[in-house]
């Protein structure tokens, strides 16, 4: 898993600019765990696509202001996230779980069948 | 002196060119350090009404945040459990680990006219919302010529 977003999708990224969020990659034997700070993203307002081996991350959120007040301190200006990874063979595209609590995207990307590991069974005669 | 394969220090490099940078744009950087990448960002937007607080904290148990106001000043505090750490035990590689971790403490100061009674703050979405409404009395009011 690497990160790509400048290199691939610098064509994508300029349409609308976008934040690229914090996040944490932890592999084990069965699979990759990533987690995504995307604060004030919504269920429906992020955006997950898999395509081939590309995993792209997206979330949009809303930066209220209320009539008639003015931003006196501002350090998140950009109501967007965006990152962009790409997969390895031998992990499971297609049964990948999501969950989003509080901010948070923890993804789950489990390694394919063939890339498990076996523990082979010694026998002693 | 013994030079190794890579002769040059990287990050002393990096460093060399950010002081460069800095004389070359006069940029005078703050006694605390430049103040990117701190978490949780803040937003704070005033209005004759209120003054809303917006703290960008994803991950954080709402019941362990800490929300005080003293004199005026606003303090956020809590602490955000490492998700990398627990993994340690089972055999797990971590690729990546930018997220922060550990205890926080932010304070901002809030102007003379707000309602400490009337402070509320909600979190939703990992975004903690102070709304401090100023007083009554503090309010501009239209006043009607009889």
């Amino acid at each position: 898993m690497s990160d790509v977003q400048t290199i691939k999708n610098s064509d994508a990224a300029t349409v609308s600019p976008s934040v690229v969020p914090a996040v944490d990659v932890i592999e084990d034997a069965n699979g990759i765990t990533l987690y995504a700070d995307l604060p004030g993203v919504t269920k429906d307002r992020l955006g997950l696509q898999i395509e081939q081996d590309s995993l792209v991350i997206e979330g949009n959120i809303d930066l209220p202001l209320a009539a008639g007040a003015e931003a006196y301190h501002v350090e998140v200006d950009v109501p967007r996230y965006r990152r962009v990874f790409t997969l390895s063979k031998e992990l499971d595209a297609e049964k990948v779980s999501a969950q989003l609590v509080n901010g948070v995207l923890k993804l789950r990307i489990p390694k394919a069948e063939h890339a498990q590991p076996k523990t082979i069974k010694v026998n002693v005669n | 002196m013994y030079r190794g394969l890579l002769s040059r220090d990287i990050f002393a490099e990096l460093d060399r060119l950010q002081r460069f940078a800095n004389q070359a744009f006069d940029i005078s950087p703050s006694i605390r350090g430049l103040l990117n990448n701190r978490y949780p960002a803040i937003n704070v937007s005033t209005s004759p009404q209120a003054v809303d607080v917006y703290c960008f904290a994803p991950g954080i148990d709402p019941a362990a945040l800490e929300v005080k106001l003293e004199q005026g000043v606003l303090s956020i505090a809590g602490e955000r459990k490492d998700d990398t750490a627990h993994n340690e035990r089972e055999k797990s590689n971590v690729h990546i680990n930018e997220r922060f971790a550990g205890r926080f403490h932010r304070v901002v100061t809030l102007p003379d006219d707000i309602d400490a009674n009337a402070v509320t703050a909600n979190y939703r979405d990992g975004v903690l919302h102070i709304k401090a409404p100023r007083r009554e009395a503090a309010q501009p009011r239209r006043i009607t010529i009889q």
